[in-house]
Formats: structure tokens, sequence, C-alpha cells
């Protein structure tokens, strides 16, 4: 992240203030035209206010993904301040690290595992050879690394690429240490394969595989079938095509929605989120998710899986921190998925919905639990618009190593930068959200399922009458907040008044 | 939680289940129940405790007859708790127990004098009231009850089969109720009979007889029976509950929510059509009030009031009505003011290959001379055209361009009655299918044809408007004979042209206009009585799932919700209410329906809170207090509706005993929820408003008086109930076998412990709400997977740990 580029833009939320010998002050940073205000929004909290002219220095600090710059002031003063967006990752290491977990740098220079940030969280007892060694035994060198941590019952979810067992079924113990670390005594675990066996079988021949059963005795493997590449990309355009056919024929509508499979792919992908999130919250084990590479359908389901668990997850920030953690750190080829959509012929093997159809399913989650997101569907489609063309640099390259090598940071802005700023929020905020500290377990029955209307039928109607509904909404709750202000503005001087009351009587 | 419920703040959610079924309103019987529960959960009472004191309060009130019938209808006394069926009864009218919870609403007037009828089911062995014995005679259900009581059955859970509740079944004289053996618990699943669509009984396995009820409101029972002999009398029993062969063996004649004569009349007159059409501008300068309907001379199953076109004398009407099918010659069932314009409806014409009538069409012509703006009619007939052709083999058919001036005639292909049944058949069994894929649904859906025909109507009604408003030309609709497919299309074109019909109240009077009075037959296509089984067909389902469909594509158009429109449609099925007896206005008068039974529109107008869309948008500059631009409801809908819309399926209607597949947070709910306490906060604002003046009054005249701070700090928002969200995770695993089962030497039964009670603590909200008002009676009718209890405690941890063990058996 660029943060002088970061500056030019008005303001950015959630900065961290460090300064030595007073606590850390979390705030929103302002650049006005001679001055860096930074201020906590709190009340009783002083606000800093740098002027430019003080600034003497500039360092800029990459520690993995955590932007930090340090400002040393010609005062002698040096501050420093950490910029949102990429500090997720660490947040979570931070409070994990002490335990069973640490942070490694064995990826700094990408050259272990090239589609890994530089940063990875391992099991403590797992130093960096073992990991080199474990990534020479995982496709694509993406050994098993710590997805999410459920804080519940300090069960986790790690994913990896597939083994490369090969026709000749070879092991590796660094790998079966790794992955057995992650036990606690006595505990088993689920490895979910996201291929079907038949699938995992075929990809031995090619010197892939699974995890053998004799090999990895405390883990239980467990195959889903979600489908990948061209077959999720000609789904897409089957669906498109249909909700483009202006025929209006209501029978052949509803097969050809039937023919493209979106909503089956949409349910495959769903169960297998639901089934990973109950292995960690009612079986109380912890998993291992992978495909052929790890960069798609494990991504989906591990990123949904956190949706179902994890409230945080749910908020704007949290889902901003799931998709950097989850997608952009993790690896999901964002350049070749999303390289063409629906309607271009040229068929390219890399191209696939894969995020699309993930927003699709946070979409329906969010159907089925309107009052549990902080976002609104608004905040999907824009993400699903940045995915496929943006003018922001966040979802350019395949993995932060071809983001490092083209600099983005330093040419291109963050969207995050834009998007968190409060005018634009306000549009993403959804006005029904009530904190939710629940896990919250989604129907994928058939009827449960819809057509997300706001994607495919977007051009080809008008949403007046939806629009129009959602502003209705606004009003009534905005209407409601206003009334309880001004009631509890009342009630307090209404006890001043009394209290005074009582004090000229008691005399 | 009647009364008391009113006053908290209620969370937002704890309607929600409202959505999931209809209320079957019990009478005052489930009032008190209602308010018992009620009391009884703020009271914070054992329930074991109350349990006692209750019956012994019954005991005392009870006379012999009581005892002999509680003893032959539910069996030893000594076992039954608070809920069962039969201390329903003993809390029935004038009871101490109906005493005790009395505060929450005062009883209405006349409540002392003794009732006409109570509930036969509650009549059999109520004799709880302390008034003087009588021996009611028994309605006439009781003696087909073969069984009234069978123990050990399960009732088996729809999603998972591996769950089942264990529970004793009795058969009343007008319900099937089921109640959960689980002491905690005690869930109540009520069924009326006339809900009953089909009974089936199931090969015999080891653990017993299946036995499988569906309803017509789609709710799906599967019960197990131990014993094949008790199956077969239930069975029996029920196959002749079902189907009651005279009116007065419904529950409408039995049904009794307590009201006076008044109350009652006052209730019948909610709705009047009369002021509708006075409302349409009736009568004018083209249009007139006929009589020649009196008595029903003309027409059996057509009002007697009719609007026809000024110039059509009595003797055109009658020559038409000679050439028309039943004699329904064409009458007004919408006039646009505005434009003259108007919908008339009629049957198809007696024209065979070539037969015409002088007065039919002179009737035609006088409709389009009553409309000064248009040179010519459309008429539209809503059958596709081979069917109307067959019909003219048999000596009907339709009208012939040639013989009829100035008119347009249009065929808008809606099927027949035969094909809407099958159709919705073939839908429902999509409904029940264990676990389908996607593809399955989606083909059975397709391939049931049941959104085509939802389309097709739609189509027909938006044909219609259009004419209306834009060609400002009059339609003529008719099918057959006029009395289904026409009043639909006549229902919907209203809707779409007049935002009165998007009103609650107009939308009694738009199913009054054209369903009842026009002579809808009722009883024949719903099955009230036992009938020709070729004459039920989803009629009128259809048309509420069309207003569905647009509530759908307009938010903010409609005052009510879609609960209204649920509770319509369980409650035309339900016979509990006299409103859509018989097949006609005639018939409803011989059995003189308004004396003998209560009001739907009545009762659903009373509780009107329940079913307002918080969306709706009306100019409401008076009702807020606040001044805000009123909005134009877009008045021609039928412009902006998008057909291509119409590819949804209602999984609230349909599959709305899964509570499963509802999404599980409400947004109408919550909004109904935000805009109650908006309102209180109003309230709230004012008083302080004054309060706050009132003392710098008086601290100005140094005059000291105390005031005393009452009110409590009421909104903690909503975020408790958001509670009620949690759920518990479906059969994710689908039909995996190697799913493995936990070995419990893992010691970590302490973290499942958390969880477990984590989540009973979440769902609290959403099981409590069984008291709910209204829905104490509700929702014991509708099966909740994750159990009903009505007072939640530790034990019903174990109901989780089964949750888990379906999950590991998986």
């Amino acid at each position: 992240m660029e943060f002088a580029e970061l500056i030019r833009t008005p303001r950015v939320d959630n900065v961290v203030l460090h300064r030595p010998f007073y606590p850390a002050v979390e705030g929103t940073l302002c650049l006005t035209g001679h001055h860096l205000i930074l201020s906590s929004r709190q009340d009783n909290t002083e606000e800093l206010w740098l002027l430019h002219s003080n600034i003497d220095a500039i360092d800029k600090r990459f520690v993995g993904p955590l932007g930090t710059i340090i400002i040393k002031c010609k005062d002698f003063r040096i501050i420093q301040l950490d910029i949102p967006g990429m500090e997720e990752c660490l947040n979570i290491a931070s409070s994990i690290e002490t335990s069973e977990w640490r942070l490694s740098y064995v990826n700094k220079e990408f050259a272990v595992c090239p589609s890994y940030p530089p940063i990875v969280i391992v099991p403590k007892s797992i130093d960096d050879e073992a990991l080199r060694k474990v990534a020479t035994f995982r496709h694509g060198g993406r050994f098993p690394v710590l997805s999410y941590y459920h804080k519940k019952n300090g069960m986790v979810i790690m994913r990896s690429g597939q083994p490369l067992t090969g026709t000749n079924g070879r092991r590796c113990k660094e790998d079966e240490k790794l992955i057995n670390a992650t036990l606690r005594a006595g505990k088993r675990g689920y490895i979910i394969d996201t291929r079907s066996l038949t699938v995992a079988q075929q990809a031995r021949a090619k010197g892939g595989g699974f995890e053998q059963e004799a090999h990895y005795p405390q883990w239980r493997r467990i195959h889903k079938s979600i489908e990948r590449y061209h077959i999720l990309q000609e789904s897409l355009i089957k669906l498109v095509e249909a909700c483009n056919d202006q025929t209006h024929n209501m029978d052949r509508w509803l097969s050809k929605l039937e023919a493209s499979n979106w909503l089956t792919h949409i349910k495959e992908i769903l169960t297998t989120a639901c089934l990973a999130a109950q292995c960690i919250d009612r079986e109380g084990a912890s998993i291992l998710i992978h495909g052929t590479e790890g960069t798609d359908s494990t991504l989906q389901v591990t990123s949904l899986a956190q949706i179902i668990l994890e409230p945080r997850s749910r908020t704007i920030r949290g889902f901003e921190a799931l998709i950097e953690r989850e997608w952009l750190q993790a690896g999901h080829p964002f350049q070749q998925r999303c390289a063409q959509s629906a309607y271009c012929n040229s068929k390219q093997k890399w191209e696939s919905p894969v995020f699309l159809l993930f927003l699709d399913c946070v979409w329906q989650i969010l159907r089925q639990f309107p009052c549990s997101f902080e976002f609104n569907e608004n905040f999907l489609i824009m993400l699903f618009e940045h995915a496929y063309a943006s003018q922001f640099g966040t979802f350019l390259g395949n993995n932060e190593s071809e983001r490092c090598k083209l600099k983005l940071q330093q040419k291109t802005m963050s969207l995050w930068s834009w998007v968190n700023r409060p005018s634009e929020l306000r549009k993403f905020t959804s006005p029904l959200f009530e904190a939710n500290n629940l896990v919250i377990w989604p129907s994928v029955a058939p009827q449960s399922l819809h057509l997300w209307e706001g994607i495919f039928l977007r051009w080809n109607r008008s949403s007046k009458y939806l629009d129009e509904a959602y502003e209705e909404m606004v009003n009534i709750i905005e209407y409601n907040k206003e009334l309880q202000a001004k009631v509890n503005i009342l009630r307090r001087q209404l006890a001043e008044l009394e209290t005074e009351d009582g004090m000229q009587e008691s005399p | 939680m009647g009364g008391v419920e009113r006053r908290g703040l209620p969370s937002p959610f704890q309607r929600s289940h409202l959505t999931q079924g209809p209320h079957c309103v019990l009478g005052n019987s489930s009032l008190a129940v209602r308010r018992w529960l009620a009391l009884f959960k703020g009271s914070g009472r054992s329930c074991s405790g109350d349990r006692s004191q209750r019956r012994g309060e019954a005991g005392r009130g009870g006379e012999d007859r009581w005892q002999e019938r509680s003893a032959r209808a539910l069996g030893p006394r000594g076992r039954p708790g608070p809920r069962t069926p039969a201390s329903r009864g003993r809390r029935a009218p004038g009871g101490g127990a109906w005493l005790l919870n009395q505060p929450a609403r005062p009883p209405p007037a006349g409540g002392e004098a003794p009732t006409p009828r109570p509930p036969a089911a509650l009549r059999t062995r109520a004799g709880a009231g302390g008034r003087p014995a009588r021996s009611p005679a028994d309605p006439p259900a009781m003696e087909h009850i073969r069984t009234p009581k069978v123990e050990n059955v399960r009732l088996v859970d729809r999603i998972s089969s591996k769950k089942a509740a264990l529970g004793t079944l009795y058969l009343t004289a007008t319900h099937v109720i089921f109640v959960e053996n689980a002491p905690d618990t005690r869930k109540e699943t009520w069924i009326l009979h006339s809900q009953i669509s089909t009974i089936e009984k199931q090969a015999t396995t080891a653990t017993g007889c299946p036995l499988l009820i569906r309803c017509k409101n789609f709710q799906l029972l599967q019960l197990i029976i131990p014993q094949e002999r008790d199956c077969h009398d239930v069975y029996i029993s029920l196959i002749r509950l079902a189907r009651p062969v005279k009116y007065e063996e419904l529950y409408c004649f039995s049904f009794n929510p307590k009201l006076d004569k008044e109350e009652r009349e006052q209730g019948w007159m909610l709705i009047d059509l009369s002021e509708e059409y006075k409302r349409m501008g009736l009568p004018d300068d083209y249009w007139q009030l006929s009589d020649v309907n009196r008595d029903y001379r003309v027409c059996d199953s057509y009002p007697t009031e009719l609007y026809v076109p000024k110039s059509a004398t009595a003797h055109i009407i009658v020559g038409s009505s000679k050439f028309r099918s039943r004699r329904r010659f064409p009458a007004l069932s919408y006039y646009y003011k505005d434009n003259h314009a108007s919908i008339c409806r009629s049957s198809q014409p007696l024209s065979g290959f070539s037969a015409r009538c002088l007065e039919d069409e002179q009737m035609l012509q006088a409709i389009r001379k009553a409309n000064p703006g248009s040179d010519f009619i459309y008429v539209v007939d809503t059958r596709p055209k081979l069917n109307a052709m067959a019909n003219r083999a048999a000596g009907k058919g339709y009208e012939n361009e040639d013989n009829y001036s100035n008119i347009k005639f249009q065929f808008i292909g809606i099927e027949n009655i035969h094909v809407m049944r099958n159709s919705l058949q073939k839908m429902l069994e999509v409904c029940e299918l264990k676990s389908p894929s996607m593809s399955d649904f989606l083909w059975g859906l397709e391939n049931s044809g049941w959104l085509r025909h939802i389309k097709a109507i739609m189509d027909a009604g938006i044909f219609i408007a259009k004419a209306v408003s834009e060609e400002a030309a009059s339609v003529l609709v008719h099918c057959s004979d006029g009395w289904d497919r026409t009043a639909q299309v006549c229902s919907v074109a209203s809707l779409l042209l007049d935002p009165h019909y998007r009103t609650l109240k107009g939308f009694m009077v738009l199913i009054e206009k054209d369903w009842i009075s026009f002579g809808h037959k009722f009883n024949h296509r719903y099955g009230n009585l036992d009938g020709d089984p070729k004459e039920i067909s989803p009629i009128i389902d259809q048309f509420i799932e069309c207003v569905w469909q647009l509530t759908e594509q307009f938010p903010c158009a409609f005052e009510f919700n879609e609960r209204f429109l649920i509770h319509i449609q369980h409650h035309i099925y339900s016979c509990q209410f006299g409103n859509f007896l018989c097949n006609s206005q005639k018939e409803r008068q011989e059995l003189k329906i308004q004396e003998r039974t209560y009001s739907l529109w009545a009762h659903l107008w009373k509780n009107r809170a329940d079913y307002v869309n918080p969306l709706f948008r009306a100019d409401r500059s008076q009702t807020q207090g606040i001044l805000r631009l009123p909005t134009t409801p877009c008045n021609f809908m039928y412009k902006y509706v998008n057909l291509w819309d119409l590819t949804r399926f209602w999984s609230g209607m349909y599959n709305r005993f899964e509570k499963g597949l509802q999404p599980r947070q409400s947004v109408t709910d919550y909004l109904m929820a935000v805009k109650e306490e908006t309102q209180q906060l109003e309230e709230e604002l004012e008083a302080l408003e004054e309060r706050l003046e009132k003392i710098q009054k008086v601290q100005l005249n140094r005059t000291k008086v105390k005031s005393k701070q009452s009110e409590p700090s009421k909104h903690s928002g909503f975020s408790t109930s958001d509670n009620s969200t949690a759920n518990t995770p479906q059969d994710y695993s689908g039909n995996m076998q190697s799913f493995p089962s936990r070995s419990p030497s893992q010691g970590d039964e302490d973290s499942a412990l958390i969880l477990t009670q984590d989540n009973l603590k979440s769902s609290d909200p959403d099981l409590s709400a069984n008291s709910d008002q209204e829905s104490g009676v509700e929702d014991l009718s509708c099966r909740s997977p994750s159990g009903g209890e009505c007072v939640p405690s530790e034990d019903s941890g174990k109901d989780r740990d089964s949750d888990e063990a379906v999950f590991l058996t998986a």
C-alpha cells in the first residue's frame, strides 16, 4: 500500500497511532492542507494534529502484509501509524502466536511458495526447514497453513494444495507431522477434499493425490465435489444467456436455469462450507481443506465457513479482511480467473467465476439472515465489479508475489481506502444490522436457494420499486434512531432537573 | 402472550413464527391458555407447581359429566400436564382459570352470558365452567371417533427422518392433536379436520404402522402408530372426520370466539359491498343497481344486488341469462369511474355452432354504451381456444364476432380446474422430495407448470387492466361458468388498477366481491364437505399467489404482508369462519351463516397490526406526526409488472411448515417491531416533553413537587432478539456413510457442553415465541424442528444432544 497515495485521499479510518509511553489510539486519519490529523472520534481522547512542515522524515515499512509508516518529526517526536486493510492477519497472529501457532517468514522472498504471502501462520512446533520440505510435497508448494482459528473451542481450519503422492503413494513425514501438530492430544481431525474420490484418484496419475488413511491415521477424509474452471465458466455463460433471453417463456426459463447448473454449484459449495463449519463448531474437530491447487474451491470453502462461524466476518471491516486474507493473500489467481466474464467466447482454460460464486453464496446466506450482516447486497455487487474490472490495484495480479513485482502498492490505490470512506460506506451499510454473535446455519435446500437477481437480472429490469423499498426501510430505521436520541436527551435533562430539585429540597 | 406481550417491546423476531403458519383461533379457551402461559412465564412459577394447582381448580369446577367425558376422551386423569388438550378444556369458558387471567383483557361485554356454542372439541369435556350442569348434545362428529387417544405415537420429522417425537395422539370432534411426551416441552400439534386433504396408511414396519396426513395448508404429518389396529381405527375415524357430509359438522358452527351477538353482527358488516360500489362511483348516469336477481330468481349463483347498464332492461337481462351457462349473465365487477370503462363478468354463451340471442347481443351493446369513451368492448375468453371450441359441440362456446356489433374477441389461455389441480399436485410432490438436488427441484417445478399458470393469470389481468385504463375500453370476461378463471382475472385486474384493493380492507372487499358474492364454489373447490374430488382445485390459491408475486415486485405498494395472505389461505380451508362456506350467496343465506358463524374479516381486522406491511407507503403525515411528502403509490401497477419476475417459488406458502427452509430472520417482522417501538418512542417523547415543561414551571414557582422517575429505560434495541436467529445445522453430510462418530473418550465434553448451552440460549426466543399473541395456538399447530418448548430449561440440552447425534450417525 502506498501511503503517500493513501493520504492523498482525504481520510483513512481505523488507523492505529503508536507513541512511546502512550497507549495506542485507533482513529481516523485526515489530511488537510497543512495538517495531518488523527482523531479517535471518542469524546475525551485527544486528537493528534501534526503540521506537514513538522515532518522531518517518513519511513515506510512493510512487515509482510502489515503497512506501517513511521513519521519522524523535526521536534524529535516519532510516531507510528498502522494503516488498515492489511493488519488483520497479524491481529490474529499475535493473539495466537503465544500458544500453538507462530508466524513464519519462510516465504519472505516467495521462494517456497510463489502463491503464498511472505508471512504465514503455522504450528509452533514446525520449523521453517520442515516447512520447506512439506512445500515440496504439496501442489504449488502450498503447505498447510492456518486459515481460521475458532476462538470458542480452539479448533482451526487449515488449507493447502493437494499432497503429491503420485501413483506410488509417496509420503512425507514432515507433512504428517505438520498437520498432526494441529491436533490436540487424542483428538481427530477431518480432511475435506473438495474433489470427488474419483477425481482425487485420477489426480494421482498426474503426480497429485490425497492423504492415505494409513499415513494419516488421526484424520478422516471427506470428499465433496465442487466443480472447477471451465465447467463453472460454462455454467455462468449459460446462466447469463438464460437471463438475457427476452422471449419470456416461463417454461424455458426454468429449464434453462436448471441446465445452467449455477444453483447446483451454489448448493454444493454452501453445503461443503456448512459441513466444514459443522466439523469445527459441532464436532470440535480441526479440519484441513484442499482440492487440487488449493486456490479456488478450497478458498470458497474456508471463507464461507468463516462467514458462518465468525461474526466479525459478517461486518464490513471483517469481510474486507476476509477477502484480503482468504482470497488475495491466499493467492486466488484473480488475473486469470476474472480475465473474461460471461460474454467472451475465447474460452480460455483459466477463466472461472470462482469468486463470483463465493459472493453469490454470501448473498444466499445474507438473504436468509438479513439482520446479521453489516453490509448489504450492494457491497457484494461492488466487489464483483471490482474483481472483474477496477480502477484500483487490489484485485490485480494472481498473487502477492506478482503484486509485489508489479509494485501495485506504489502505483495504484487500494480499493479498501476508497470503500472505507464514510461517504462510500454509507451505501454499503445495511440498516438492518444487529450484531449477532452466533454461528448462523444457512439452509441449503433448493427451496431456500435463489437466483441472485441483483447480479443476473440487474440490467434486465428496473429496480425502481426495490430501491424504493430499501429507501423506505432506511427511513423507518433512521427515524427510530432519531427519536431514540431525542428521548435519551430529554430523559437526561429530566433526570438532571429532578436531582437539582432534590438538592434544593434536601438542605 | 396476549395483552401482556403488547405492553412490552416485542422483539423483532418474536413474531417471525407467525409467518410459519396460520393461526387458528380456538376461542377463549386458547386465549386463556395463552394468557395463562404469559402469566406463568412472568411469575416464573415452576411448571409442575402450576400444573397441580390448575388441576385442582379444574377438578373443583368439574362435574360428573366432565369427568366421564374426559375419562373417555383422554384416559386416566392423573396424567395430563397443563398444556394437554384436556387442560385446555378445563380452562374453557368461564372457568376459574379463565378468571385468573382476566386482567390481561376484560371479557367481552356479553362474556357472562352463556355462549351459544363453545367449540365442539372443548364442549365435549368442558364442564369446567362454573355454570350449572347442562349436558350439551354430543356434536355429530363424536360418533365417528373410533379411538379418542393413542399413546406412544411417533411424529416423524420431515427434514431428518431419524428424529421423531414420541407422544400421544388425540382425536377430538374438530382436531387431531399430537402432544409430545417430552416433559418439559409437551409440544402440541393441532390439525383441524377440515385441513386434512389426504390420509395414507402405509405398510406396517417393525416400528409400527405409518400414517401420512397431508393438509390443505401444505402441512405434512407422518405418524407412526405402534399397533396396526389403532392405526386402522385412527385412519377410519379421520377419513370420516375429514369429510363431513353436512355443513353443520364444520368447525365454524361450533367455533366460538366469545363475542356477543352484536359484535358478531358488526363483524359481518365490516365488509359492505354496497359501500364498495359507492366508492366506485355507482350508481351513476350509466350504471344502476338491478333487482332483477331478487330472491335469486334469475341466477342462483349470483348475488341479489348487481350493477348493470342503465339501458339493460329486465327483459334484456333475463333473455341474456337464458343464453348463458347457468344463467350467469353479464354483470359489473369493477367500474373505473375516471373514464367510465368497466370490467364485466359472465359465463360462456350457449352459442353452440350457430345459435344467437338478441337479448344477449343487446346486453353487450348496453355495456358498450355505458362507456361513452369507447366504441367497442373487449370480450375476453380466459380459456385456451381449443377448450372453448370443444364447448361448442356441447351447445356452449364463445361469442361470434359477426353476431355482436363492435366487440373485439380475445382468448387468453388459462387452463381449467383439472389442469390446475394436477399442477399443484405435481408441485407439492416436488416440495415433498427428501433432500432433492437443485436439478430435481427446478425440473419438478418446471414440470408442474405451476408458475406458467400463475403467469397466464397475470397476463390476463394485465391485458384487462391495460384495456380499461389505456384504451378506456370496457371488458367482458368469461370462461366456462365464469366462477373460476373469471374470478381470478377480474380480481387481478382490479388489483392492478386500483390502489384501494392493495390495502387491508380493500383486499377483503375484493375477495368478497369477486369471489364470495359472485358464487365462486368454495365448497366444491376446497372440499369443505365430502364431494366430487374432481371439483377440487386451487383456484383462489393461485390468485393469492399472484398477489404475493406482486408484493415481491412492489414491496411498498401493499398495505398487507405475506402473513395476511397465508392466513387467508389457511382460513379458506379451515372452515373456522363462515365466510367461505357453501357455493353461493344463496346457500349461505339459507344456512343463515351470518347468524350462526363468525366473519373472518372481523377477526383479521381486529388483529390487523400483525398483517401490516411496514414498508407500505401512504401519506403518513397524520399518523407519524411528522411532515413527509406524500408519495404516490403506483396507481397503475400493471404498467410495471415484470412478468419475467414471476419466477419465484413461494416457499413461504408451500413449505411454510418446514421452518428450516425459511429465511431465519424476517425483515418484515424486524421492521414491524421497529415501527412499534417508534410509536412508543413518540408517545414517550410527548410525555417527557410535557413533564419537562411541568417541572420547569414548578421550579420557576419554587414549589417542590417531586416527580417520580417512573419510566424504566425501554430500549435495549433489538439485539436480544437476534438470538432467535440461531438454529441448528442441517444434515449437510448428505448420505455420506463415512462420517464417523466421535468416541466418548475424547475428553472434549466441556467444549461440547458449552456449545450446547450456547445454542440453547440462542434458540430460546424462537421457542418462547410459541406463546406470543395468537401463536400460542398457532405454533402448536405447526411442528417446529427445533422443538417447541414453551419454558426452556437446561434439560432441553438433551434435545441438542440428540440433534448432534443425528449429525453423527448421518
